[in-house]
């Protein structure tokens, strides 16, 4: 059985359902890429998957247990997860904030071990900010900032971690940056990640398993080289379009119709 | 930052300059505390006063040290490290430099609350206290209740404390006018902030709090770091955010609602004492304890200004606190905008 599973799940905010008995099994040591168009429920079921979100049906099971029923740091030791939004305190430098993933592992007289020093040390080195700890986190450019914060998470030392929207405000240098570090995670720390991404290009490139989502159902899932096709992509988000290989890797390149023959369609 | 680590897996994590910032305003506190029980109609050597504290000193400088001004100058550091307190944890809750208690009402709910004692009731100092207590409780209740929607969140809370405050605002306006005229003159002296004639019975009650409030404070300390960076990164570290939030939020009403039950609301400490203790830390955080030290040595530093520069019981410490406090905080904010930070 794998570890993080959303089993017939109902989620939504107060009186509006996003995703109704939907569910989902994440892949072990996948990097697992959800897409979707808009208000599809992928952030949703991101928030779901990682106890923040509390179904109205169902339950989101990790290790075959109600993540709910779990103590909260525990959960935080298996699962970590990179909001979209953040916010750095005022005046907080890098080195600082990456020590602050160490939280779930401490307490009132476990507050900086060895190993948390080391820990914090190695997350830097592996996201490229080691050389910026004593610089503030306010003063850095975006995509360095998003180093930071993934640094943060990995301090938190968790299999499973989860990503919403990780490229989002960055430009197409730090959005492949920042994936090709997601992708390191995954092949040599052999972490399973799950992430919501845009881009379906990019999905398609880096994605181990990819899900397609639409309107909180799941039209495909599967390795993108198998299940991204011209209908799925129409299917999903209603564009019109033709898939190619990737000169650069052999995977799937979504390329859309062009505007004359879509408004002919 | 420092880490002292025992054998057995104990660590403790220490900010060196943290450390000399709490220890040197713990000492100015004192000082200032010195120098306040010898001021005043008549002035006492500081040697003489010393001497007494300690025990050892001759009976009628005994009666005006021990009887007369160390409970007020006691009165002056609980009540200043009080408001320093709720200010930063009000402060770090709301996420906001603008969310202190001062600002939010709960000390114009307190106000409220007296103000109906003294103008309705013409009760009691005891009462007015008592009164003053429940007034802002009553506020920081509702101001809770109001801002939650499936959690609190800082501008909702900052809003809604704006519109409380307000509110309170406009119930003091109203009782004031409907108050006799010397009912207003004591109302007015009240709603200043003071601290003449303040004597042991208003030691107790606060000290007592403060000692049953540090604790619990000191225990969320830690998650309430992890809520700076917003509610979804501390859930998702494992803080128990909504906890954190309400015991914390509990605990600066009471501490706010108790300063000013014991001196009346003594302006600009709970918005001034945070944002000067974190400019010494350079710290990021909620800064909880170098705040608390920062507003009990800030208070009566302004004590003794208010004794010193005017004469004896002319002005009450709420004026000059708020004077003080507001041209140091815009000469801050003025150099650090030109600094590039806020």
């Amino acid at each position: 059985m794998n570890r993080l599973i959303a089993d017939d799940v109902t989620i939504g905010y107060d009186q509006r359902v996003i995703a109704e008995k939907l569910s989902v099994e994440i892949p072990d040591n996948s990097f697992t890429v959800i897409v979707g168009p808009n208000a599809c429920g992928k952030s949703t079921l991101l928030r779901a998957l990682s106890r923040m979100l509390k179904p109205s049906a169902g339950r989101v099971l990790l290790d075959g247990q109600t993540i709910q029923s779990l103590p909260a740091k525990q959960v935080a030791r298996t699962l970590g997860l990179l909001p979209q939004s953040s916010i750095a305190p005022d005046g907080i430098t890098v080195g600082d904030l990456v020590a602050r993933g160490r939280y779930p592992h401490q307490g009132l007289l476990r507050q900086w071990s060895k190993e948390d020093e080391r820990i914090v040390r190695e997350s830097m080195e592996s996201t490229g900010v080691a050389e910026l700890g004593d610089r503030y986190v306010d003063e850095l450019s975006g995509g360095q900032r998003q180093r930071v914060w993934i640094a943060m998470a990995l301090a938190q030392q968790t299999p499973l971690l989860l990503l919403d929207e990780p490229t989002t405000f960055l430009d197409i240098q730090h959005q492949i940056d920042v994936l090709d570090l997601c992708a390191d995670l995954h092949e040599e720390q052999g972490r399973t990640l799950v992430a919501v991404l845009h881009d379906l290009n990019h999905a398609a490139r880096y994605a181990t398993h990819l899900i397609a989502l639409r309107d909180g159902k799941v039209l495909a899932e599967g390795a993108p080289g198998e299940i991204v096709t011209a209908e799925l992509v129409a299917e999903t988000f209603g564009i019109k379009c033709q898939v190619i290989d990737d000169p650069e890797t052999g995977t799937p390149l979504v390329v859309p119709a062009a505007r004359k023959a879509r408004v002919g369609a | 930052m420092k880490a002292i680590r025992t054998r057995g897996g104990v660590s403790v994590r220490l900010d060196v300059r943290t450390a000399v910032v709490v220890v040197t305003l713990v000492l100015a506190a004192l000082v200032a505390s010195v120098v306040l029980i010898g001021t005043g109609d008549f002035d006492i050597p500081t040697a003489d006063v010393i001497r007494t504290l300690l025990g050892n000193g001759d009976p009628g400088q005994e009666f005006i040290i021990n009887d007369l001004r160390l409970p007020r100058v006691v009165v002056g550091l609980l009540v200043g490290a009080s408001l320093g307190l709720a200010g930063a944890l009000f402060q770090s809750i709301s996420r906001n430099p603008l969310g202190s208690p001062d600002v939010l009402g709960i000390g114009q709910g307190s106000t409220a609350g007296a103000l109906l004692m003294i103008v309705v009731f013409s009760g009691s100092a005891n009462q007015v206290a008592g009164a003053a207590l429940v007034g802002g409780l009553v506020t920081g209740a509702a101001m809770y209740l109001l801002s939650w929607r499936g959690g609190v969140h800082g501008y909702r809370l900052v809003l809604v404390g704006i519109g409380m405050n307000a509110l309170a605002v406009a119930i003091n306006g109203y009782l004031m006018t409907k108050a006799d005229f010397v009912d207003a003159a004591r109302a007015v002296v009240w709603m200043t902030g003071s601290l003449n004639g303040r004597d042991w019975d208003q030691v107790w009650p606060l000290l007592t709090l403060c000692a049953v409030l540090l604790p619990a404070v000191v225990m969320h300390a830690r998650p309430l770091r992890m809520l700076e960076m917003g509610d979804d990164t501390a859930y998702s570290l494992g803080a128990p955010v909504e906890r954190t939030r309400v015991v914390l939020m509990g605990a600066a009403v009471l501490l706010t609602a108790a300063a000013t039950a014991a001196a009346g609301p003594v302006s600009f400490v709970a918005l001034t004492a945070p944002q000067l203790a974190r400019r010494l830390t350079r710290s990021p955080g909620p800064n909880l304890v170098p705040a608390m030290c920062m507003g009990a040595t800030l208070l009566i530093v302004a004590d003794w200004a208010s004794q010193r520069a005017f004469g004896a019981d002319q002005l009450p410490v709420g004026v000059v606190t708020g004077v003080l406090g507001g041209v140091y905080l815009l000469w801050l904010l003025v150099t650090e905008r030109r600094a590039g930070r806020i």
